[in-house]
């Protein structure tokens, strides 16, 4: 029974890091792909983890795998905003069909700068 | 209050060496892994109380407190599942209905370890990546799919599902 049930945890955890490297593919630019990796990622590992710890039961690897899994719901998200940050600081782009952007960092309307007139017209609607 | 977050680091140290040494009974070398972590863990919070007198995890225990974090982990899990699903129909979704922005939201909370806590959070809630905090706290968030541009309207729909909690389990 725990078998099955870790086992269904794992499948979930695999499932999830599947879709999040789908979304590092298809989502246009750096921002988006860290969205797509960070949240995947972080319930992927930390379902997969789950799972080992319904299989091992009270034992020294399932004492690892919770200290793991507070590490990655701290470390995780923490690293994808330093990288958000460090993009953003070191002038890599929105993707062209970016909405807005609030964070004036001395360069606004370098980023806006949409690609062709008739995009510029649709996002000013 | 030294007493107080000496023994809190102390504690949180002696956690992670149990976990990962395992010293309980069944495993060798019992007795020498108790006396090497309570003595290293102990040095540790020492040399860490000398260097960092505010150590942010100072807060007085209550029951009342942590029925809130209790209620913070579940909405947290529930938000991180209802994410994910997110994330996986907006990649599988063949016209990929995303509409990005970065959009600016103020926070009120003050102290410096539940505004950690809230960004972290906020990062894994469905479609919003933290870029930066200033001292002011304004966040600058990241969304995939902007909804509203307004502050007003932002805030209620990134940060208040957080603030609430947070707010009174530091406050």
């Amino acid at each position: 029974m725990t078998e099955i049930v870790s086992n269904i945890f794992i499948f979930i955890g695999v499932v999830f890091m599947i879709l999040g490297c789908v979304g590092l593919v298809r989502l246009p630019d750096v921002y988006n792909r860290l969205q797509a990796a960070t949240k995947s990622v972080t319930l992927g590992v930390c379902s997969m983890l789950l799972g080992v710890i319904i299989l091992k039961g009270f034992s020294p690897m399932s004492g690892k795998a919770f200290l793991c899994i507070v590490f990655i719901l701290i470390t995780s998200p923490t690293s994808a905003h330093a990288l958000a940050r460090g993009a953003y600081k070191s002038k890599v782009r929105l993707c062209k069909n970016t909405v807005c952007d609030q964070y004036d960092f001395g360069r606004k309307e370098e980023l806006t700068i949409p690609q062709n007139p008739d995009e510029e017209s649709q996002s000013k609607k | 209050m030294r007493l107080s977050s000496f023994l809190r680091v102390f504690f949180l140290l002696l956690i992670c060496w149990v976990l990962l040494t395992w010293p309980f009974p069944g495993t060798p070398g019992l007795w020498e892994k108790w006396i090497l972590g309570i003595t290293l863990s102990a040095l540790v919070a020492y040399l860490e109380i000398r260097s960092l007198p505010e150590f942010p995890l100072y807060l007085p225990v209550s029951p009342v407190r942590f029925f809130w974090c209790l209620v913070y982990a579940l909405r947290f899990f529930q938000l991180m599942v209802v994410a994910n699903i997110d994330v996986a129909y907006r990649v599988l979704h063949p016209s990929l209905p995303i509409k990005p922005g970065i959009v600016k939201v103020k926070t009120c909370l003050k102290n410096p370890l539940a505004r950690m806590i809230l960004a972290n959070s906020i990062t894994l809630t469905p479609g919003t990546l933290v870029v930066d905090m200033d001292s002011d706290g304004f966040i600058y968030v990241h969304w995939i799919c902007v909804t509203c541009q307004e502050e007003e309207n932002a805030r209620k729909i990134i940060v208040e599902p957080f603030e609430e909690i947070l707010k009174k389990i530091f406050e």
